[in-house]
């Protein structure tokens, strides 16, 4: 309680401790300057870290939905193999429904790879037969061994090598991006502490004046800690809001271009990037006030 | 108030201090003498924690200084005022702002009228310079500054290292009728010299006590002059 305490009358402020530090404009300035651009960073691995997790959901219930069967016969027995696949899927447990996907939708698919004037009735295309699934799926093993008894030609793709590898890398990505928030975190605080120690040790004179006059290592500390922590959070403010208004020029999301495009915070994820500056200060506290009281015990 | 028995102080691998037994009582004057470099700075930093004894004890305010906190030693610090030989000050802050700020740290500035520190700026003789800043202060200034900061919490015990080593004889005698005055108060002072004329001045006024550091050891302690 004593402690929380302690980090509200940062706010509250107390002029005749603040005055008996010397100003400092170079550690000042380097420290909201830092402030400012690790709350930049974070704004970005934050939105990086949430865009991806909203990617990785997405594909996985995509991909998760579908399947889609590949039926590769000679011209005379495709229709009768396609007629015999949706036979067997038609009385298959999980499969919602299916359907043949027509000439135009194959085209379309083929389209970026082949352009659009692409003679699809003169080529050895397989035919394609998109499945919804419900439930918990078809018994993929099963599926696969009815399919080769009826249809040879077929050939079952439940998307899990795509899907996976996808998953995993969106995944990874926000992994990734949650270790970067708290390597900046970490790092803010370390150099803030640095910033501080060198604060305090520039300030020994002072320090020993205060000592010999009766201040409490506590008062002492108060004033740094009070410094810093103000600067972090007018730094973290001014960087925050530079990244808010990046991200928020960002392009929208678009089916084509992935999570480049969707890169940034959607519905209530914007109040995260709200709380950067009060952690920052917060940081900055904790990171101050330790590096206060080591360096006082030191130098006394 | 403060007691040493036996304390003694090394540094280095070599005796400073050794086998000091002083008790100084509640309302005393004590001078201290001896040669330069014979430890009575040194004697002086024990009596108020800024160093702690190598052997031996030293207690002030009836605690033992080894068995004291670091806020325990700011909290028995308010109760004396330092004047050092190289007196120092925050630099960045005015004459004025310097001796109010033992009052300041102890949250005790509303406790002290404005015009009291304009009392104690003129009695030290710095009422014009209450809006400087130390750096522009000569040395008998600063020292001047010093001994009014450290008695403006009118603290139980002021040790004073040459207080007037870098003033004038005129104004050194108006800085110790200033601790006389103290002293008649009930103040207790301890204050190292080796201006024997200082001495003898006091002693007409006041039941001053003289001890003498020789070879590292007290010697005539109680012994007046």
């Amino acid at each position: 309680m004593e402690r929380i305490r302690a980090f509200l009358d940062v706010f509250s402020g107390d002029s005749n401790a603040d005055r008996v530090v010397p100003p400092s404009g170079f550690t000042a300035r380097l420290t909201t300057f830092t402030a400012a651009a690790m709350a930049f960073l974070t704004v970005f691995a934050l939105a990086l870290s949430l865009a991806t997790g909203r990617l990785a959901a997405r594909w996985d219930a995509e991909l998760a939905r579908t399947s889609t069967i590949r039926i590769s016969a000679p011209e005379g027995q495709m229709a009768a193999q396609s007629q015999a696949v949706l036979e067997v899927l038609r009385t298959t447990p999980g499969i919602a429904s299916a359907r043949v996907m027509s000439d135009a939708e194959q085209r379309k698919l083929l389209e970026p790879w082949f352009g659009p004037d692409l003679p699809l009735d003169t080529l050895p295309v397989p035919r394609l037969i998109e499945v919804l699934e419900e439930g918990r799926g078809p018994d993929g093993a099963g599926l696969k061994l009815r399919l080769a008894a009826e249809a040879p030609g077929a050939v079952l793709d439940d998307h899990t090598r795509w899907r996976r590898p996808l998953v995993n890398a969106a995944t990874r990505l926000r992994v990734l991006g949650l270790i970067s928030i708290l390597l900046i975190a970490g790092s803010t605080a370390a150099m803030i502490t640095l910033a501080a120690q060198s604060a305090l040790a520039a300030n020994g004179q002072v320090i020993g004046v205060l000592r010999l006059i009766g201040a409490r290592d506590v008062y002492i500390a108060r004033a740094f800690v009070r410094r810093f922590t103000l600067r972090a959070l007018i730094g973290a403010c001014v960087g925050t809001t530079i990244a808010l208004v990046g991200v928020f020029f960002m392009p929208a999301a678009a089916e084509e271009g992935a999570f480049l495009t969707g890169l940034g915070f959607k519905g209530w994820h914007w109040i995260l990037p709200f709380l950067i500056p009060p952690l920052a200060a917060f940081v900055a506290f904790w990171a101050t006030r330790w590096a206060a009281f080591k360096t006082l015990q030191r130098l006394s | 108030m403060i007691e040493l028995k036996n304390a003694g102080f090394t540094y280095g691998g070599q005796d400073i201090l050794s086998e000091m037994t002083l008790r100084l009582q509640p309302g005393s004057f004590h001078f201290l003498t001896g040669p330069s470099g014979s430890g009575k700075t040194t004697l002086l930093n024990l009596c108020y924690q800024a160093l702690l004894p190598t052997t031996g004890m030293v207690r002030v305010f009836e605690q033992d200084v080894r068995a004291m906190t670091r806020d325990d030693i700011a909290r028995v610090r308010r109760r004396i005022g330092v004047v050092h030989q190289n007196c120092q000050f925050l630099d960045h802050l005015s004459v004025r702002e310097n001796l109010a700020l033992p009052l300041t740290v102890s949250g005790r500035e509303d406790d002290v009228h404005p015009s009291n520190i304009d009392d104690l700026l003129g009695w030290v003789g710095l009422t014009e310079r209450g809006d400087a800043l130390p750096p522009e202060l000569s040395g008998g200034e600063r020292q001047r500054a010093a001994l009014a900061r450290a008695i403006i919490m009118s603290p139980d015990l002021i040790l004073a290292d040459e207080p007037t080593g870098n003033v004038d004889w005129e104004m050194a005698q108006r800085l110790l009728a200033l601790l006389v005055e103290l002293n008649k108060m009930g103040k207790t002072i301890l204050i190292a010299t080796h201006d024997l004329n200082l001495i003898r001045t006091v002693k007409s006024e006041v039941s001053a006590r003289v001890l003498r550091i020789s070879n590292k050891k007290l010697q005539l302690a109680g012994a007046d002059l």
